[in-house]
């Protein structure tokens, strides 16, 4: 015989259930067959002969009634019964079993399997959406990628590759006649006199067009020669730079750059033109080839 | 034998630890004893045949650890100081030979011992220039297209990635930053493609910090995925100098061999415009070294026509390849044209794909 109140002052009021979880305010119930979750008098599967729930396996719903007789045989005392998908129509098979039994546990069961079918509605709706793949790493692996980085960073040596990339661009002549350095590419017409002779031809003319003015003075003070051109160099290349200073700040428009480059052109500039005034003396050769 | 030398030594040890070097006039040890106490004297060619060690003899025998790490800090010495005998003779031979030495021999690195790769691209290939002349890019190489680039994160971007996707932007013109609420990225695609847009790029994030990017050219083009590492933003580069202009920065691809190098080199150039200006001085670089694609953006400055100054601006990351598909992005019936497996490149430390 089942004395259901015995065993509820038992296992709710005195000793120990292995199912109630106690909290500050509340009491739960861990029991898998317990209709609300809670510990009470009427919802404890273990103190109530007459008893039913809803369970849900993989998306389908199933009543649970408990059959008191068989009290005996705990593997076989609750009776299984699938419920339809359709909402009204489990409804109505819920209010079929549970005919004649006590409203509080109708009530419940309805209410519990309203929940179940909302949640897997909703875990029907996620799937369909994005899902974020957790991939797991592993901690060795990335230290060893880590430390493979930073070799190769090493090894890489970025600034001298890309500063050479750059000056190789500049050689090729890629950027056109915006940087005046023609002193290199001549050097290669006279030395090598190859394809690159086309574009230094380009300069060459442009110095023919300087010298045409110069080559007077030369002829005539030869003494002074140097004093001379090295000084009409300095107004020439200054006058240069000064065009140059006056397309770029139109062009670029970052003003607090352009005063400093342009003191930096100048200084160079000036160094330049020493170099540059020892390199004339092979034109003259050139010219008369 | 063994035993009493060991004896002997540990106690000549022992006692300069005690910070007495007592000169043992033992005669057998002498020597020995002076080449322990002045170790600045690199060529003591008797010291070590008084300690030249039995053959059979392993550091690694003896029980006791206080001797064994003696002896075995003893045998590195030994070692060093036969290296560096070696190294003064070479120098010396190479000195006395004058014009004549062979010349210095290179040293292996990884790059000099790399695994052939046999996908490498000729520069003459036929094959792989008309290959190239109708892949995906080919409308941006042949200037039917402008770049026209969607920045944006996976869910929730922390303030890190948020920042680093409006540095990118600025980095490169034409892009533009979007939110990311949520979308499937399948659903992105047809509108960015409806846009315009010729680039899709997704910078995925895991606790605070972007360590993925997703890749796509748009019409549809191949999608790349990468492992981004070593993100610095403008704020945490030292000497760096002032904000990117608007202006077409030159684009640098280097070290990208083999085809699928090539292809990778491809899909970053079409990123940037065609024309570059060069009146803003502003250059962006790829460099792969080692299957890690290096990303900097410079503002270089000619001083003379054999130096050039460079200035870095700009965010700076690392990429890794991890796979290469073919179509639009698409992770579970996408074609992958690559993918990057760990126990190939495990097997052999010097062979590399990209």
């Amino acid at each position: 015989m089942q004395h259901d109140d015995v065993i509820w002052d038992v296992i709710g009021n005195r000793a120990f259930c292995s199912f109630k979880v106690k909290t500050k305010v509340q009491n739960f119930c861990r029991n898998e067959y317990n209709i609300t979750g809670l510990c009470n008098r009427s919802s404890c599967p273990l103190a109530n002969s007459q008893y039913a729930t809803i369970r849900e396996e993989k998306g389908q719903c199933f009543l649970y009634m408990k059959v008191i007789e068989r009290a005996a045989f705990p593997a076989r005392m609750w009776e299984k019964v699938k419920l339809s998908k359709n909402y009204e129509k489990a409804l109505e098979q819920i209010d079929q079993n549970l005919i004649y039994w006590p409203r509080f546990i109708r009530h419940k069961c309805k209410q519990r399997f309203t929940k179940i079918t909302q949640y897997l509605i909703r875990i029907r709706k996620l799937t369909l959406k994005r899902q974020r793949k957790l991939v797991p790493l592993s901690r060795k692996v990335e230290a060893r990628e880590k430390r493979k980085e930073e070799k190769a960073l090493i090894a890489a040596q970025l600034d001298n590759a890309i500063e050479k990339e750059l000056l190789e661009r500049l050689k090729q002549g890629t950027y056109g006649d915006i940087y005046n350095f023609p002193i290199h590419a001549f050097d290669k017409a006279l030395e090598h006199q190859d394809e690159e002779s086309e574009t230094d031809s380009e300069e060459e003319e442009e110095e023919d067009d300087e010298d045409v003015g110069k080559k007077e003075f030369v002829a005539e003070d030869e003494i002074e020669e140097s004093d001379l051109n090295h000084s009409h160099f300095d107004r020439v290349e200054e006058d240069e730079s000064e065009e140059e200073m006056e397309e770029e700040p139109e062009a670029s428009g970052s003003k607090g750059k352009m005063p400093l480059k342009g003191a930096v052109f100048r200084k160079k500039r000036a160094y330049v033109e020493i170099e540059y005034e020892q390199e004339m003396e092979p034109v003259p050769k050139s010219k008369a080839t | 034998m063994d035993v009493v030398e060991e004896h002997d030594i540990q106690d000549k040890h022992t006692k300069k630890k005690t910070k007495k070097p007592k000169k043992q006039p033992k005669p057998p040890h002498e020597n020995g004893n002076d080449s322990m106490i002045e170790k600045t004297e690199p060529e003591h060619v008797d010291a070590p045949a008084e300690f030249s060690f039995p053959p059979t003899f392993s550091v690694s025998e003896i029980k006791n650890k206080q001797r064994r790490h003696l002896m075995f800090m003893k045998l590195k010495q030994e070692k060093r100081k036969q290296k560096v005998a070696i190294k003064k003779k070479k120098k010396k031979e190479r000195d006395a030979l004058g014009d004549k030495a062979p010349p210095k021999e290179v040293p292996k690195t990884i790059e000099n011992q790399r695994v052939y790769d046999e996908t490498t691209v000729n520069p003459e290939d036929e094959e792989v220039a008309f290959d190239e002349g109708t892949d995906e890019f080919s409308a941006y190489f042949n200037r039917l297209t402008n770049p026209k680039v969607l920045i944006t994160t996976s869910d929730r971007p922390r303030g890190r990635t948020v920042r680093f996707c409006n540095q990118l932007a600025t980095v490169i013109p034409d892009a533009h930053v979007y939110y990311r609420r949520g979308l499937a990225l399948k659903k992105v695609i047809p509108q960015c493609i409806a846009r315009g847009f010729t680039y899709l790029m997704v910078i995925n994030e895991d606790r605070k910090v972007p360590n993925g990017m997703v890749l796509c050219h748009l019409p549809d083009g191949p999608t790349a995925h990468f492992k981004v590492s070593s993100v610095r933003l403008r704020k945490e580069m030292k000497r760096r100098g002032k904000d990117p202009t608007e202006h077409s920065p030159e684009v640098i691809l280097n070290n990208f061999t083999t085809r699928l190098g090539h292809s990778m080199g491809r899909l970053f150039a079409a990123l940037f415009p065609h024309d570059p200006q060069f009146v803003g001085r502003q250059v962006a670089t790829f460099h792969n070294q080692r299957d890690f694609i290096f990303f900097r953006f410079h503002r270089y400055i000619f001083k003379n026509e054999k130096r050039v100054g460079i200035q870095e601006l700009g965010p700076r990351f690392t990429l890794k390849l991890r796979s290469l598909q073919k179509g639009t992005f698409d992770s579970k019936f996408g074609e992958y044209e690559w993918v990057l497996k760990r126990h190939e490149n495990d097997v052999c430390r010097r062979r590399f794909n990209l």
